[in-house]
């Protein structure tokens, strides 16, 4: 597959402030990049180093093979970008805006208002288009700003928090709209919200303090948790210590936890052995045993915790 | 040089598209009649020409171009719409010219409507209209030196105000570096070539040169000098950004 971006061990800092340390990446086509990090772990400033708003101290940026640092017209006429935010000229009306960005980006004539329209209905912005951009509701500007990246359909598409503050809706449709793309384009997309990893990236890098700390598809991130493929059962509190014991002696188990304690139940979970499924093996024990569960899940690990253990646990090493 | 037209287009669409155009004409072209009528004397005179009202310029574009000037990268700057604008697929250099020609073809506008000044010296008497075009051409020029000074400030900050102030301060010390005010500072110490150079830098003597009708071409050369001074020296401060 072709590589589409490249970082190379990209560097950057302002003043006595190191925002990105050593950042190496590649985004083939087809993929979809979640780029994770805490705020200030030098998300943003990397995008604006692959999309050269700004020079990194070292390291080399390529969009598509070509130098961001040597040809920057050439890279950045293959480049779609949402910035933070989703900045525009608030003073014009959202088709004006896109008519000046098609102009810009070399359409004339026909072509030019085909592929504003075209940008128009895909970020559903036809009902405002001849409205002033800074009238419009947040979600509907982050639009322009999502149509502005996207009318050239650019074959990079970097987008710098690009559901940020829109309402469940708003968020589900722009999701869709990056499935929709995927295809044909490397995307990335920097976000703080892991759930938008889960739905919509092939791929997720973790970032804390300007380092790369984690690099691989979601399910691989979840399996870095101990509660991976975890059994939490409910049951009546009275059986807790009989079926805990008996939990215990199974093979795939490492422990067994008492979670929560409510109205006479009791909840349990049970951690495998690193890469042991158990789901099965609990079940049959239940059966067994003829315990009468409320409730089982079979735990995936959640996205926060791992994001979470990542880059705090990192932050203890550097203070040691 | 088609993006720079782009860029230009659209910046004069956002003049139009907001109050600042109407506000900046109608003070400049109110201000330039008041000063020529009231202080300048222009009736009193008893002359068929447009001294009076030129004679004023320098001194409305002190207030009037750094107010325009100071919004052409600090605005860009605060709103973030830079960003935008540099990751498109064009050079700094165009989109400095571009946005320099749209200020200055606005400026531009907002002069060429003081023509009422024009119909009236014609009425009243028999003005030398070569003057007074040559005068519209200095003064022009001057206001693009004004504005590429300003713009190069502008790139600057994000604060506005920062920009304006600074900016008017520059050109003030430009436009009266041929003034005793100035001069005399260096008199005492410098040799007289340098008290000399920075006569030769003032706005004004260049100005009152055209305006009497002698258009040089070191006075020429002066202007575009500036501005291309200025203007590349903006572009260097918007491409150190990116590298700060």
């Amino acid at each position: 597959m072709a590589v589409l971006v490249e970082a190379d061990r990209l560097r950057k800092s302002f003043g006595p402030i190191l925002a990105v340390e050593d950042i190496s990446l590649k985004v083939e086509k087809g993929e979809v990049l979640g780029f994770l990090g805490p705020n200030g772990a030098g998300k943003s400033t990397t995008m604006k180093m692959l999309t050269g708003f700004l020079e990194p101290d070292a390291g080399r940026a390529r969009i598509c093979g070509i130098s961001v640092a040597d040809r920057p017209k050439e890279a950045k006429s293959k480049l779609g970008y949402l910035p933070e935010g989703a900045p525009a000229y608030g003073d014009m009306t959202a088709r004006s805006f896109l008519n000046f960005i098609a102009e810009i980006r070399g359409f004339d004539g026909a072509n030019k208002f085909a592929h504003v329209d075209i940008a128009l209905a895909r970020t559903g912005l036809e009902s405002v288009a001849t409205q002033r951009i800074e009238t419009l509701s947040k979600g509907y500007k982050r639009r322009v700003g999502l149509a502005q990246a996207i009318l050239h359909n650019p074959e990079v598409l970097i987008m710098d928090e690009p559901t940020d503050g829109l309402d469940p809706n708003q968020k589900h449709h722009v999701r869709e709209l990056i499935t929709e793309m995927a295809k044909d384009k490397a995307i990335i997309v920097s976000t703080h919200i892991l759930e938008e990893v889960e739905a919509v990236c092939t791929r997720a890098v973790v970032i804390d303090r300007g380092r790369i700390v984690a690099d691989g598809t979601a399910e691989a991130l979840q399996r870095r948790m101990p509660y991976h493929n975890a059994v939490a059962i409910q049951i009546a509190a009275s059986e807790a210590d009989r079926v805990a014991a008996a939990l215990a002696v199974l093979t795939g188990v490492a422990t067994v936890e008492r979670v929560a304690a409510a109205n006479g139940h009791i909840r349990l979970r049970a951690l495998p052995k690193p890469g042991a499924s158990i789901a099965a093996d609990v079940g049959a024990l239940l059966r067994d045993q003829s315990i009468a569960v409320e409730e089982l899940i079979v735990e995936r690990g959640k996205l926060d915790d791992v994001f979470r253990e990542i880059t705090t646990s990192n932050e203890d090493a550097r203070h040691a | 040089m088609r993006n720079i037209w782009i860029i230009t287009k659209r910046e004069l669409g956002a003049y139009f598209g907001t109050p600042l155009a109407y506000v900046f004409a109608v003070i400049f072209v109110a201000l330039t009649g008041a000063f020529a009528f009231f202080i300048g004397n222009f009736f009193e005179r008893g002359q068929a020409d447009l001294q009076p009202f030129f004679n004023y310029h320098p001194w409305l574009y002190l207030l009037l171009v750094p107010a325009i000037a100071m919004r052409l990268w600090a605005e860009e700057r605060k709103s973030g719409t830079i960003e935008l604008l540099m990751t498109l697929p064009i050079s700094t250099s165009e989109a400095i010219i571009g946005k320099f020609l749209a200020a200055w073809i606005f400026i531009g506008i907002a002069l060429a409507l003081t023509f009422p000044m024009w119909i009236t010296v014609n009425i009243l008497g028999k003005p030398d209209n070569g003057v007074i075009l040559a005068s519209y051409i200095g003064s022009f020029l001057m206001a693009g030196a004004f504005l590429a000074i300003g713009s190069c400030i502008s790139a600057l900050t994000k604060n506005q105000v920062i920009a304006f102030i600074v900016a008017a301060t520059i050109c003030f010390l430009m436009v009266m570096s041929g003034l005793e005010l100035v001069l005399g500072f260096f008199r005492g110490w410098a040799p007289s070539f340098i008290v000399d150079a920075v006569a030769s830098m003032s706005f004004l003597n260049h100005f009152e040169l055209i305006s009497r009708g002698v258009i040089t071409l070191p006075s020429l050369f002066f202007y575009f000098s500036i501005i291309a001074l200025f203007l590349f020296a903006n572009v260097i401060v918007v491409e150190q950004r990116k590298a700060a």
